[in-house]
């Protein structure tokens, strides 16, 4: 299934760093998506998009986990020639991840 | 007056320069509130100031907050409603006398008074701090300052919320600030009301959260919103965020009856999570918050209520706002029309890369994106194949370089394409692209003793 079924999301920026703020619709989703939604998993997807590393960080009490990802801008902010300088997009990018169902 | 145990309650108005015009009005005006928070400072918005303050002294702040704040002076004197500005960019004093000005015109003379906050801005002192040893290195990438020390525009360190609770504590209804943090705004009425001691983390972490809640206007109460979006009542006429603050650190977000939009626990979530880099270390002049302590309730209808927030000591020292000029830039667009739209605008973006190689341009980079098909998304958005049928490709290029002459070639090599290029075209009533001067942006850090805020109160 795709990542948009089980959680929502909100990008950003700061400088060349995207970060992706990914929260599940329902709580009992979180521990599927902390499982499953790996760091090294987001850079998977990502490959060629992005240049540098994926971090990833828990808000359990949101429900949430936010992922960095480095290199993403082409520079950042007013140097970058992309479209989605700032990063906006990289939510539903990242939502159109396949993923397993949760039991 | 605010009776004693009644919440603060602290309205956002802007959420950055070029926000809704209409928002502060409603704010004032669609029910009671305590403070308007207008924050207008982005990363870059320092250096366009700045230079527009070198060709004329009397500006370098945010034009639009004189306009906004003249239709809203009256109302403003007459519910004791106070604002917190950084308006005042990089010339807060000037701002303060042009909102005086407008005050005076409408017959507020003995009626208001004005904080203005300033002693963020480092250029005037940056060489010598560089002699000083302080190497302003970028955050980020680790080079030091002195690279680039004759391109620099701009230098303002972030200011947080103590020098605009000084300004209120001497009685200013208006605070109009230099670079001072977005949350710092929403914060330090908090400090005011509430009397916070300067190492109550937990307090000022839980008004930071508030400020960030808030900070980007509609972000939070419905406005760009991704959980069932088309079930978003009337976005036309979408409340503003409001803080209901209570002097214990908790607080509510709100917004006013009557209003459109949504603040729900998923589309506060969602704002809280945006721009967030390590989530238990956000770190402001102030405080360094914890988010991974927020407790979230949907309180009420369009009601959040925040609780448990932590916070730790703040660091000794400040972010400071560099900017640079960097180079040139320029975007070119064509559309493509079916049949084979994005083929054909493949095939234009070969032959355009072929003729700027030709002419042996030399761009830092060439960026080609095919709206349509791959902008947003890359090659994420699906196989090529999957786009036979598309009834139209934008190609759009966009070049780079430290130097004018390549940038200003490349903008002439578009419209040929319309005639010796791939066919079906068309989009380029807009004429030539014009080459944009870059900007960037240095983030480094400074020692929080080297900076003095200065606060001074006019009298309208």
């Amino acid at each position: 299934m795709l990542l948009l079924e089980l959680a929502h999301a909100r990008s950003g920026d700061k400088g060349d760093t995207a970060n992706v703020g990914l929260i599940a619709l329902k709580p009992e989703y979180y521990p599927h998506l902390v499982e499953h939604v790996t760091a090294a998993r987001v850079a998977r997807h990502f490959r060629g998009l992005i240049t540098g590393k994926v971090e990833r960080y828990e808000l359990p009490n949101l429900h949430a986990l936010n992922f960095l990802l480095h290199g993403a801008l082409d520079g950042g902010g007013t140097v970058s020639l992309k479209t989605d300088a700032q990063g906006k997009v990289f939510s539903t990018a990242l939502l159109r991840m396949e993923i397993e169902a949760p039991r | 007056m605010r009776e004693a145990g009644r919440p603060v309650r602290i309205a956002a108005g802007q959420g950055f320069w070029g926000d809704w015009l209409e928002a502060p009005y409603r704010q004032v005006t669609g029910g009671p509130i305590d403070y308007l928070m207008m924050d207008y400072l982005a990363e870059v918005t320092m250096s366009i100031l700045q230079k527009q303050k070198s060709r004329d002294p009397a500006t370098g702040y945010a034009k639009d907050f004189v306009p906004q704040m003249a239709r809203i002076l009256p109302l403003l004197a007459e519910r004791r409603v106070k604002v917190t500005a950084n308006a005042g960019g990089v010339n807060p004093r000037a701002c303060a006398q042009a909102v005086a000005a407008a005050a005076r015109e409408l017959g507020l003379g003995g009626k208001l008074r004005i904080g203005v906050v300033t002693g963020d801005d480092l250029l005037p002192r940056l060489d010598g701090l560089l002699a000083r040893g302080h190497d302003l290195k970028n955050l980020d990438t680790g080079r030091p300052l002195r690279e680039i020390r004759d391109r620099v525009l701009a230098a303002n360190a972030y200011l947080g919320a103590a020098p605009v609770v000084q300004a209120l504590r001497q009685g200013a209804d208006i605070v109009i600030t230099g670079r001072v943090t977005d949350t710092g705004l929403t914060l330090a009425p908090m400090v005011h009301a509430f009397g916070w001691r300067a190492d109550d983390w937990d307090k000022l972490a839980a008004g930071t959260v508030a400020g960030h809640t808030i900070e980007c206007g509609a972000q939070c109460s419905g406005g760009n919103c991704g959980v069932n979006w088309e079930r978003i009542p009337d976005l036309a006429n979408v409340g503003y965020p409001i803080v209901e603050a209570h002097a214990d650190g908790s607080f509510e977000i709100t917004k006013h009856p009557d209003t459109g939009g949504r603040i729900s626990v998923a589309g506060v979530t969602e704002q809280l999570v945006y721009e967030m880099g390590d989530p238990t270390t956000y770190i402001t002049p102030d405080c360094v918050a914890d988010f991974t302590t927020i407790r979230l309730t949907q309180a009420g209808k369009d009601r959040v209520r925040f609780t448990d927030i932590k916070g730790r000591p703040a660091t000794d020292k400040l972010k400071v706002s560099l900017a640079y000029f960097y180079g040139y830039k320029a975007v070119g667009t064509l559309v493509y029309a079916w049949p084979d739209a994005y083929r054909k605008a493949q095939a234009a973006d070969r032959v355009l890369r072929r003729r700027l190689q030709d002419l042996r341009l030399s761009f830092d980079a060439i960026h080609t994106e095919f709206v349509g098909a791959d902008a947003t998304h890359g090659s994420l958005a699906g196989r090529a194949t999957r786009f036979a049928d598309l009834p139209e490709v934008q190609l759009r290029v966009a070049v780079r370089s430290q130097e004018a002459a390549p940038v200003e070639r490349f903008t002439r090599e578009i419209a040929p394409l319309i005639l010796n290029g791939p066919p079906s075209v068309t989009g380029f009533a807009g004429g030539r692209p014009k080459p944009e001067e870059i900007v960037a942006y240095w983030p480094a850090l400074i020692d929080k003793g080297v900076v003095e805020p200065c606060v001074e109160l006019v009298d309208v």
